[in-house]
């Protein structure tokens, strides 16, 4: 297999006339924490989705795990994880249940659903409350779980969008070792935040600006690029135009991505 | 977490101000839902003209008290009043003086930003066209947009436009619900900035927000966990009162380095922040460079050869997750918590295990 993960190359996506997600490339390696960000409209959710192969691209290519996104978005599906901060547990079941539902739409078996519930249930502390309702756990036990289950079927990548939100400083970072052990052991993971200091936990960063993206590399390379001390600094700086969505001709930011004739 | 140090003896707090000056009293406040208490005898004042803000993770208890200080909700105990009035008794008259933007949308979706606008215009008795100077300054970016449907609004101008309905009857204090949650960073920065343009017109505003950096944006912060204060002060007086020296590693290999400092035996807490790992040694009192050069050291033997450390100046996520961490330990009531005022023309609150 190769170590690509994620590679997506003039990816775009219209809605009549209003373009999200504008000739987008990039690579996230197998193993690689890639921290996804944008301001609110700047075509974050619209990538994700053709990721995740729930929305077809309008053109361009993207690979995710091997597959491809028009082709093969069941393979999609089957190889990677998936966290949302709106939905991802059923409220009503209790954290067995849950594993059980998940383990069993990806096909595991009843011997292998037994052994990860119970590993996961120790690995988290939350084998006292196995079997009380979701819905009566603090919300940082909650993401917690979320986040093991999206990991239940061992899938190469998974995609975290907005994990941490509303979640405490404490288990804020609890949830970020999640992130690193999983990594540590080649889980790929993509993550939204708008909590700029977790920007700095990611190995590598992109920020999308009106639909392309405005910056990407180390956060560590991008502060020396640009000059700033902190990725706030330069999130404030590059999303500001976002806005408008108009592309700023003045404007500073290197692009590597879009030769001038690929531009609308 | 180890060991809990003197400095968990009790919050930092500042002078109690004139009662005549308050905009906001609130003693001894408890409420609960079945099995969960979601306030726990909380004990606050604000002033007229003040930017006070609520800082505490979803379940803090934020949501319940400002139910409860704009009179959509009854405390089980306690007392609470703002503007001078009560909020259970005098909640009619209150009604008309606070505005309130709730921590969800609530603005009607089908209904256009100008629709919803004369909606709770007239709901208070009052037109655009009479408060248009007192919105101005926020109306002014939605105009472009009036015939839009609410629901087709960005983050950022939903939470413009609610801002707007909240003021279009010229409350006397404001009351807002997390209204930068799950928006990007640079939005937050501009709703911030109309805050504090507010705030110069002599509006009492109270915000909550789960995001700590937001909290030097305001005169005083409350720091809010599982319904209780943890501290109530100015933001600078809040670092201020962290109790030991706060150092910086930085290293290459973050993680590795995380895992292996938290074995190093002095380590009182270890996490990281950003690109920094934040560390304190149980030898709270020990001199500085005395710390900083035992750290690198163990570093150093540890195959952290890059590894450099710095004293920081602590933030508020930084005193919160120290409070947090000593008050996590046991679930049994805490009695450091708020002491009774003794400014306060309020008898004391009904004792708190009585209920």
């Amino acid at each position: 297999m190769t170590d690509i993960a994620i590679e997506a190359k003039d990816l775009t996506r219209t809605f009549g006339s209003f373009t999200a997600v504008d000739h987008i490339s990039f690579e996230v390696r197998t193993g690689e924490v890639f921290g996804f960000l944008g301001a609110n409209g700047a075509g974050k959710t619209t990538a994700m989705r053709m990721l995740i192969g729930l929305l077809a691209p309008s053109s361009g290519t993207a690979r995710v795990a091997g597959h491809d996104v028009y082709t093969e978005s069941e393979a999609i599906k089957r190889s990677i994880g998936y966290m949302s901060q709106r939905f991802s547990l059923y409220e009503d079941l209790t954290p067995r249940e849950n594993i059980r539902l998940y383990g069993g739409i990806y096909g595991l078996t009843r011997q292998q659903i037994r052994e990860r519930t119970d590993r996961m249930l120790a690995r988290l502390g939350l084998a006292g409350v196995a079997d009380e309702q979701v819905r009566s756990l603090p919300l940082g036990w909650r993401q917690k779980l979320a986040f093991s289950v999206a990991l239940v079927h061992d899938p190469r990548i998974v995609f975290l969008d907005e994990p941490t939100s509303g979640v405490d400083p404490i288990t804020r970072r609890q949830f970020w070792e999640l992130i690193y052990e999983a990594a540590s052991a080649g889980t790929t993971v993509l993550v939204t935040t708008h909590y700029m200091d977790e920007a700095e936990y990611c190995d590598r960063i992109s920020i999308m600006v009106a639909g392309r993206i405005g910056a990407i590399g180390t956060p560590a390379d991008l502060k020396k690029q640009f000059g700033v001390d902190s990725i706030d600094e330069l999130f404030v700086r590059l999303a500001r135009p976002a806005e408008k969505r108009i592309p700023d001709p003045g404007s500073p930011i290197p692009d590597p991505y879009f030769p001038s004739d690929t531009k609308p | 977490m180890s060991t809990e140090g003197p400095a968990e003896a009790s919050p930092p707090r500042s002078p109690i101000p004139d009662p005549r000056s308050l905009a906001v009293l609130v003693e001894g406040l408890v409420k609960r839902f079945g099995p969960t208490t979601a306030l726990d005898g909380v004990t606050f004042g604000v002033e007229k003209g003040e930017l006070f803000g609520f800082i505490g993770p979803d379940g803090a208890g934020k949501t319940t008290l400002f139910r409860i200080l704009v009179t959509l909700l009854v405390p089980d105990s306690g007392h609470a009043s703002v503007l001078g009035l009560d909020v259970v008794r005098e909640y009619r008259a209150l009604r008309q003086r606070v505005g309130y933007m709730a921590g969800r949308f609530a603005l009607y979706p089908d209904l256009s930003v100008e629709e919803n606008l004369r909606f709770f215009a007239s709901v208070f008795g009052t037109t655009i066209e009479r408060e248009y100077a007192q919105i101005a300054p926020i109306y002014t970016q939605l105009e472009p947009f009036k015939d839009r449907r609410a629901a087709a609004l960005s983050g950022g101008m939903k939470q413009k436009l609610a801002l707007c309905c909240a003021l279009v009857h010229r409350p006397d204090i404001l009351f807002l619900d997390e209204p930068t949650t799950g928006v990007d960073a640079v939005s937050r920065r501009e709703f911030w900035d109309l805050l504090g343009n507010l705030k110069q017109s002599g509006l009492t505003i109270i915000v909550s927000t789960p995001y700590m950096d937001e909290a030097d944006r305001c005169d005083r912060v409350a720091l809010i966990h599982r319904g209780r204060l943890l501290a109530v002060d100015a933001p600078s007086a809040i670092t201020s009162a962290f109790d030991r020296p706060l150092l910086g590693v930085r290293t290459k290999d973050r993680y590795k380095a995380l895992l292996a400092i938290r074995r190093y035996e002095h380590a009182h807490s270890v996490y990281p922040f950003g690109e920094v790992i934040h560390y304190t040694d149980k030898r709270a009192d020990a001199p500085v460079n005395q710390l900083d050069r035992e750290l690198r050291g163990f570093l150093v033997a540890s195959g952290f050869a890059d590894a450099s450390v710095e004293l920081l100046a602590p933030s508020v996520e930084d005193t919160f997750i120290a409070r947090t961490a000593a008050s996590d330990e046991p679930r049994s009531p805490n009695p450091n918590l708020e002491p009774p005022d003794p400014g306060s023309r309020i008898p004391d609150p009904a004792p708190r295990g009585a209920a």
